[in-house]
């Protein structure tokens, strides 16, 4: 037995063997990046790297003295925010409407549909995007046809944010349908049955039944949604956007990449970048503890 | 009798029908897109100029499919992304098996579990952002080769977590039973573990596919031959120069008009390429998905 207990010990090390190709990338890739944030407080020399000499706050006073960068976190507050709120409720109004479809087979077809935009690639939505939202695109093409003037869906400044609210709720209201009615199938049937010999109607049901059931699913959407919410969707906007939108288009991340990889602002970027993440931290973090309070959902 | 008679009062009547109805119409709209895309890509280059294409091919045409697969820069990228894909997912999965499998012990079996489980969690919180990460990958030499493409993402860590709940999920009496017979932890999680990790290696396997096949950025990044993009960065650069295309196209440039002629279509066949991969495995994703987020919370 103490033989046995001692080989154990013996192969513990095993373990700590499998851990280190994981810890070893991590650190490069992740930990590595994070201290080179520090160059946030410096002035970046490529040939010196991380230990460029030291300017202290000046990247970040430099930042905010731009009319710009306060506009990429005003575009960045607008078009999360507006993406969030509508990530909820279209999926949830869709999937009560797909829940009253008796018939399982029309309503995985439904479903099914819904779902392709969500794995595709933004790069292709783009594509596609630029395609049906041209002037003389199919979209205008039937604007025009009911007699209403064209509208610049992706030129127009006042427009843009909506059309990439619109669009990124398109590509993913699919997924939310898929989640909100896994909730929905899992209400007991019994309280439907009760209601109806009490006499309740249809829409008495979705509101005194179905809603309050649905609600944890729905704030636990909503809290884990809230970690996301610096992140405006680079890989959407920076393929849809142009210079025309900028002042309502320009979100931190794209602003970011035009800084460092267009013109090698490499200091000032991860300032941007510094000061996003440190928002993000927090945010992320008071969702998790979120929902783990309000929703019992924990991810780790 | 009750249920038969309830489910009479619910599915049919009015609002089903104008219910169905919405949602065939939702489904329509979402998917419309997609079918105007394929109209273009199989029409004359002419009909589709005038805006005569909808969702039907006018003068069909396989002319754009011919010159995309004929021009080599298709065929190449689309080999360069089924090699990133094999490559990087292969890296994932051992990876994340190794890593999840000791992050499922508890602190007793490993000591310091806690703690190398704090090292990975932080990453998802707090992250460098994008320039310090391209510093850092600049600095390794990594740019312009493969690596650049599958190492920063070499660990995913929700995913890892998510594998990890699972694996916790699994009745311990069959590790202990291995354990019994002398069986080291190397051995275990190869020979009797690994066959029961089949179902959730599939959904972080897709996961892991998916995001490989759709990354165009790092492509954009690290990458400065042409010729070694990935196609998703191929397809974003033919996106640019469209764009570009069309916000001159009011110069009434009869070359730009040529060029926009044959882009349009090309274009079109390109995405559309592009997106049949995802489409393949679209049926398996639908069904890993919600499983994987199912597995990725923990009970309790």
């Amino acid at each position: 037995m103490q033989k046995k207990k001692l080989k154990r010990a013996g192969q513990a090390w095993q373990y700590y063997l499998m851990l280190i190709p994981g810890i070893v990338v991590i650190f490069i890739f992740a930990y590595v990046p994070l201290y080179g944030l520090i160059i946030a407080f410096e002035k970046y020399n490529p040939g010196l790297g991380f230990a460029s000499p030291w300017v202290g706050w000046d990247n970040f006073t430099y930042l905010f003295k731009q009319p710009n960068f306060v506009r990429t976190i005003r575009n960045t507050f607008v078009i999360s925010v507006m993406k969030l709120l509508g990530g909820i409720i279209v999926p949830v109004f869709f999937s009560l409407l797909l829940n009253e479809v008796r018939s399982t087979r029309l309503k995985r077809t439904f479903q099914t549909l819904v779902y392709i935009p969500n794995f595709l690639s933004w790069v292709i939505l783009a594509g596609v995007l630029t395609d049906i939202l041209a002037s003389d695109g199919i979209l205008n093409m039937a604007i025009t046809a009911v007699g209403l003037p064209a509208v610049k869906f992706l030129d127009d400044p006042a427009i843009f944010p909506f059309t990439m609210v619109v669009s990124d709720i398109w590509k993913g209201f699919g997924f939310g349908t898929v989640v909100y009615l896994a909730a929905l199938t899992s209400i007991d049937p019994q309280l439907y049955e009760s209601a109806i010999l009490d006499g309740a109607t249809r829409f008495q049901k979705i509101r005194y039944i179905t809603v309050p059931m649905l609600l944890p699913t729905i704030i636990l959407m909503l809290v884990l949604a809230l970690g996301g919410v610096m992140d405006a969707g680079f890989d959407q906007i920076y393929n849809l956007y142009s210079p025309i939108v900028y002042e309502t288009g320009d979100i931190i991340d794209t602003y970011v990449y035009r800084l460092g990889f267009q013109q090698a602002q490499y200091s000032v970027g991860a300032a941007v970048g510094m000061f996003k993440s440190a928002i993000s931290c927090v945010l992320v973090g008071l969702s998790y503890i979120l929902a783990d309070k309000c929703a019992g959902y924990r991810i780790f | 009798m009750k249920s038969a008679s309830l489910r009479k009062r619910d599915g049919v009547g009015v609002f089903g029908a104008v219910n169905a109805a919405f949602l065939t119409l939702v489904c329509v709209l979402c998917v419309l897109p997609f079918v105007n895309l394929l109209a273009v890509s199989f029409s004359g280059t002419a009909a589709v100029q005038a805006g005569r294409v909808t969702f039907w091919p006018i003068d069909f045409t396989t002319a754009s499919y011919e010159f995309a697969l004929s021009g080599g820069k298709f065929l190449r990228s689309l080999g360069v992304s089924v090699l990133r894909v094999a490559v990087g997912v292969t890296i994932n999965l051992v990876l994340m098996v190794i890593t999840a499998y000791t992050l499922s012990k508890t602190k007793k079996e490993v000591p310091g579990r806690n703690w190398i489980m704090g090292y990975f969690v932080l990453t998802m919180l707090i992250s460098g952002g994008m320039i310090p990460l391209y510093l850092v990958v600049s600095k390794l030499g990594l740019k312009d080769t493969i690596w650049s493409l599958v190492l920063p993402t070499a660990l995913p860590v929700y995913n890892t977590v998510i594998l990890m709940n699972f694996m916790r999920g699994l009745p311990s009496e069959i590790e202990e039973a291995a354990r019994i017979d002398g069986a080291s932890p190397i051995v275990i999680l190869t020979r009797v573990l690994l066959p029961l990790l089949k179902p959730a290696l599939a959904t972080v396997g897709l996961f892991c596919i998916v995001s490989h096949w759709n990354d165009w950025f790092s492509g954009s990044i690290y990458l400065s031959k042409p010729e070694m993009y990935p196609l998703q960065t191929y397809l974003q650069t033919l996106l640019q120069s469209f764009e570009q295309l069309l916000r001159e196209a009011n110069s009434h440039d009869i070359q730009n008009l040529i060029a926009m002629m044959n882009a349009r279509t090309g274009r079109a066949a390109q995405l559309f390429l592009g997106a049949i991969p995802v489409m393949l495995i679209y049926p398996f994703l639908q069904k890993y998905f919600t499983t994987g987020l199912v597995m990725g919370s923990v009970k309790g």
